[in-house]
């Protein structure tokens, strides 16, 4: 009968590591599966770039190339004259979309986070009913509510204004429910039962103590609450021209056909390289946070 | 409601506590306690407003027939009955929406948990790329609208581009104009953005699964990387499988403004129109309140019981 130490030891290894459980045919399987998903997924993408850096005549080449010849920041330009005889300036649209976005976000964060550290860390009555109607509310797509959320925003009278989009965003679930579930598997309750009976009153505790110790997933809150917002595009309860968003107007490009291809691609790599940047930077962040993302049923 | 709550604060403080009723034991707590409400209230107040409060406005509306302007009067259920009896184009919504729930839910789901699965074999650094690329179309917004323009109606879309140089088409075909082509084409659109939270989420699960659970497994007599996931990955990481079928199945409800943007409204023959359309347009262009409340409280009861039925589901992974 061979040992465990034998049959380790007749596995394949890679590096360092022991490699379990791994054929070279399955390993080369899973790399061309993987490499072809991969080229769908960014072909597309690369595609924006491509189209946006094209001068006129290249975008209505036949058929169509992968690659630029004469690449040209032109259509960015345009996108400012091109818009100019519009009601509104250019800038306008991207004003409102970075001050909604920024607004929301913030609140969210400041809510939620609140939120969450009394759900995760207080034992109070009624918590366990409360987070259970939050991860219940995550079982719904928001549209849903749409109509009867006009009607309350009516009654308030905040039609058309930016509260419409600022004050709902401030309470998404998404992110409380992953700052919640961090905070319970990172911040152990000896470091805040130390901070208390050193005289720290329980929002002090959570400022000082708390908020510090999951900086994760306050990145991971507000990629979540900014991709929403930040993607907001016409919304049914703005009317004003001076109101509308980025993305209404990349809308109204995109639909203008072939001769705006340009500057309708050049708008979306605009949209795209914020959120994006935003992504890259602080991913292994993000994916720690996830870690604790599980759902106990 | 508090009787989970007294239990678990029971057994810290056993003191005094039967001398008390159950409320007046409670109601101790809550003034205890009371900070802990004044966190949760400004965010909790918002939710109950705009979530909660919506969802139960939606059930008394959708038995009356509100139109922003008139008294409502009551209705009963004939909202409900010419909704399945009177309205072909509901149908025709409901199947849709089915369909595109039931092949974007699972192949997301499904696409996840496997781009996740191999990527978590990759030395970091690639990885760290390699999930960009995959995640990168769901943060960034409206960029599925370049699939207008490699599927565009004339030839200098990249499809008809490609049709024709090879010699299988000699007119463009006006993809998103064709009854024929708008649906499959709205599902791989919807898909190609479908790897977002839960995809990251499946990628941080590998990541904490123990190393050793699989050397032990390996001696246990488990012979293939199919085994490994099945019998030690999955099982390990359920909650996060949990929380992706969560969202995969919030999400692939939520795809009408995907197809808004490709299709237009309505979409060609309502090939692409969904009960979200369906609601947004009783709803938000002809103030038929009432009715498209009807339709509302109809897409809750399909997502909450489709939520039920894949929570079961899940609960048998690995056994």
């Amino acid at each position: 009968m061979r040992t465990k130490e034998a049959k380790l030891k007749k596995m394949r290894t890679r590096g360092h590591k022991v490699v379990l459980n791994r054929s070279a045919g399955g390993d080369l399987g899973i790399t061309i599966m993987l490499g072809l998903l991969g080229v769908i997924m960014f072909l597309p993408m690369y595609y924006v770039v491509i189209q946006s850096l094209k001068p006129l005549d290249e975008l209505f080449m036949f058929p169509p190339r992968f690659y630029v010849m004469s690449p040209t920041f032109d259509n960015f330009s345009d996108l400012f004259t091109l818009m100019s005889d519009s009601w509104v300036p250019f800038s306008r649209y991207i004003f409102n979309t970075v001050f909604i976005t920024i607004c929301g976000t913030i609140g969210n964060l400041i809510f939620a986070s609140m939120a969450a550290y009394s759900l995760a860390k207080l034992r109070f009555p009624g918590r366990k009913a409360i987070f259970q109607l939050i991860v219940t509310s995550l079982m719904f797509h928001s549209t849903v509510n749409q109509v009867t959320h006009f009607i309350i925003l009516s009654a308030f009278g905040w039609i058309d204004t930016y509260l419409s989009i600022i004050v709902p965003s401030m309470a998404t679930t998404m992110g409380l429910y992953l700052m919640k579930q961090f905070m319970e598997s990172s911040v152990p309750d000896t470091v805040l039962e130390s901070a208390r009976l050193d005289g720290a009153s329980e929002f002090r505790t959570f400022l000082t103590i708390a908020m510090p110790m999951v900086k994760p997933a306050w990145l991971t809150l507000m990629i979540e609450c900014f991709k929403s917002l930040w993607n907001s595009g016409a919304s049914i309860y703005i009317h004003s021209e001076e109101l509308k968003t980025f993305n209404y107007a990349i809308n109204q490009i995109v639909s203008g056909g072939i001769a705006r291809s340009g500057a309708g691609a050049a708008a979306i790599v605009i949209m795209m390289i914020v959120p994006i940047a935003i992504f890259v930077i602080n991913q292994s962040k993000i994916i720690e946070t996830m870690g604790s993302s599980g759902m106990k049923d | 409601m508090s009787q989970e709550n007294v239990k678990t604060v029971d057994k810290e403080r056993p003191v005094k506590r039967d001398e008390m009723s159950k409320w007046q034991w409670t109601w101790k707590e809550m003034k205890k306690n009371k900070t802990a409400y004044f966190m949760l209230a400004p965010f909790f107040i918002l939710f109950i407003v705009f979530t909660v409060l919506p969802v139960f406005l939606s059930i008394i509306l959708s038995l009356t027939d509100f139109n922003m302007l008139q008294v409502p009067g009551w209705e009963g259920l004939d909202n409900y009955t010419r909704l399945f009896l009177e309205d072909e184009i509901f149908m025709l919504a409901v199947q849709n929406t089915l369909i595109f729930a039931l092949i974007t839910g699972p192949v997301s789901y499904i696409l996840s948990l496997l781009v996740a699965w191999f990527v978590n074999e990759l030395p970091p650094k690639i990885r760290a790329v390699v999930t960009l690329i995959f995640y990168a179309p769901s943060i960034s917004g409206q960029v599925y609208l370049i699939w207008k323009t490699l599927f565009s109606s004339d030839a200098y879309g990249w499809a008809n581009a490609t049709l024709m140089d090879l010699g299988l088409i000699t007119d463009p075909i006006l993809w998103f104009e064709d009854a024929n082509y708008v649906m499959p084409l709205c599902i791989v659109v919807a898909l190609w953005t479908s790897l977002g939270t839960a995809f990251l989420s499946f990628i941080a699960g590998f990541q904490t699964v123990d190393r050793s659970m699989y050397e032990a497994a390996a001696v246990d007599g488990i012979k293939n990387r199919w085994q490994e996931l099945w019998y030690i990955t999955l099982p390990t990481m359920r909650p996060q499988m949990m929380f992706g079928a969560v969202l995969a199945i919030t999400n692939s409800f939520g795809f009408g403004s995907v197809v808004d943007a490709l299709c237009g409204f309505p979409s060609v023959d309502y090939a692409a129109h969904t009960i979200m359309h369906h609601l947004n347009d009783y709803g938000g262009s002809r103030y038929e309140i009432g009715y498209s409340s009807a339709i509302a409280v109809v897409l809750f009861i399909i997502m909450f019981g489709s939520n039920i039925l894949v929570k079961k589901a899940l609960s048998k992974v690995g056994e």
